[in-house]
């Protein structure tokens, strides 16, 4: 796999080189290939890509795991908003456990507070801050 | 005769070993984490292991997708740290117990682990991370090193029930071992946390804290809980705590908490750490 030769110093600068023809040397699909020159990070994931694979790229970029999450949460969160969520104690588990759970809640007419995974709203509120609110 | 004489569980956040390597470790983030890790180091400072058994995952560094195995054994002479994309660790290398090494597979092979034996190998962070923990950055690691590498990001990945009787299993293993060491055993990962996806970031407290109580009393129940319970309330990366089976499995089933820690966060994940002894020990 194409992540996986990222390890080697020599290959990092082949890339850097001339990302798309350094792609031309592995069997990857056209949207596989989209999806790694456009950085579409939850795209990698659900073309096939594991993060331990994918981070190797987010690693070449320079970005840290923080950035990747970010990019993943799919809801234009920032790095900054991610950190947030985090030091506030991280994404809640209520309303993130399965779609089942949330098509239930849903269903039940449960008040839908927690951060579904379709919903924008990710980050939890943190009091006294005057920090934006992910925007969706 | 070997001894077993105690377990360690510890997350192998990557990111603690960064914090370790830049001297960051009493900044405001990290200082509380690395507090908690004092009564750990002081614990292993006096028991004073001459071998420990390090159980973690790799992660897509030494193994990759040409070569998944569910068990590897590390019996070669010394694990030098991987470039796992910012160049090698600055950490010793880990030197093994290849005699330890090999009476362990011959043991566990005859016990019906068929695991793999592997004499070269480079080591991650899943492993650099927790000798980091408990010793902090000595210019040798004061410990024999074995690594006991699981797969635990490529499904399928082995049971909790498997992991535990494997302990059980390397406990038989250090009990007939004729030579006067004394071991001790690492289990890391975990505890909750989702690297990917749009539930990344995910952090389930009050989960980890009934598992952790659950872990100590009444192990060979948290063993059978089913990994997609794992994945589903503690995140698809939280389904590492099951590497903790192993060291659990190795002790008695009745044991002493020496030290009990838990941080949100430690980067995206909710940093556990365990100490435990045998109840009875003599």
């Amino acid at each position: 796999m194409f992540c996986k030769t990222l390890d080697l110093a020599s290959n990092r600068e082949l890339f850097r080189q001339d990302p798309a023809q350094y792609l031309d040397r592995f069997p990857i699909t056209d949207a596989q290939r989209r999806a790694v020159l456009e950085r579409d990070w939850l795209g990698m994931l659900r073309l096939g890509g594991n993060i331990y694979y994918t981070f190797k790229l987010a690693i070449f970029d320079g970005m840290t795991m923080q950035h990747a999450g970010a990019a993943m949460s799919g809801t234009g969160m920032t790095v900054e908003d991610f950190r947030a969520m985090m030091a506030a104690g991280g994404r809640p588990i209520e309303g993130n456990r399965s779609r089942l759970e949330n098509s239930l809640r849903q269903a039940s007419g449960a008040e839908a507070s927690g951060t579904a995974l379709a919903q924008p709203q990710a980050v939890p509120e943190s009091s006294g801050s005057d920090r934006e609110p992910a925007h969706g | 005769m070997a001894k077993l004489i105690g377990g360690l569980g510890t997350s192998h956040v990557p990111s603690i070993g960064a914090a370790v390597d830049h001297g960051k470790t009493q900044e405001p983030y990290w200082k509380p984490v690395f507090d908690g890790m004092l009564a750990a180091k002081d614990w292993i400072r006096a028991v004073k292991p001459d071998v420990c058994i390090v159980v973690y995952n790799d992660h897509a560094s030494r193994f990759a997708l040409d070569l998944i195995p569910t068990f590897a054994l590390g019996v070669g002479a010394s694990f030098a740290p991987h470039d796992e994309g910012f160049g090698p660790r600055p950490v010793p290398v880990a030197e093994g117990d290849p005699e330890f090494a090999w009476h362990l597979a011959e043991s566990l092979i005859q016990d019906d682990f068929d695991l793999t034996i592997v004499n070269e190998m480079t080591v991650d962070h899943g492993l650099t991370v927790p000798l980091s923990i408990a010793f902090g950055q000595p210019e040798v690691w004061p410990c024999r090193v074995i690594p006991l590498c699981v797969n635990m990001i490529q499904y399928p990945q082995p049971s909790g029930k498997r992991c535990y009787r494997l302990g059980q299993a390397i406990r038989r293993a250090i009990d007939r071992y004729p030579a006067d060491i004394r071991v001790a055993i690492f289990g890391t990962g975990g505890l909750s946390h989702q690297l990917q996806g749009e539930r990344a970031g995910l952090i389930n407290r009050e989960y980890d804290q009934q598992w952790l109580d659950r872990f100590i009393r009444e192990p060979s129940e948290v063993a059978a809980i089913p990994a997609v319970e794992l994945m589903r309330e503690t995140g698809s990366e939280g389904i590492e705590c099951t590497m903790w089976l192993v060291m659990r499995g190795a002790l008695d089933e009745q044991v002493r908490v020496v030290h009990r820690f838990y941080h949100v966060p430690a980067s995206n994940t909710a940093y556990g750490l365990l100490v435990l002894e045998n109840a009875t020990s003599d």
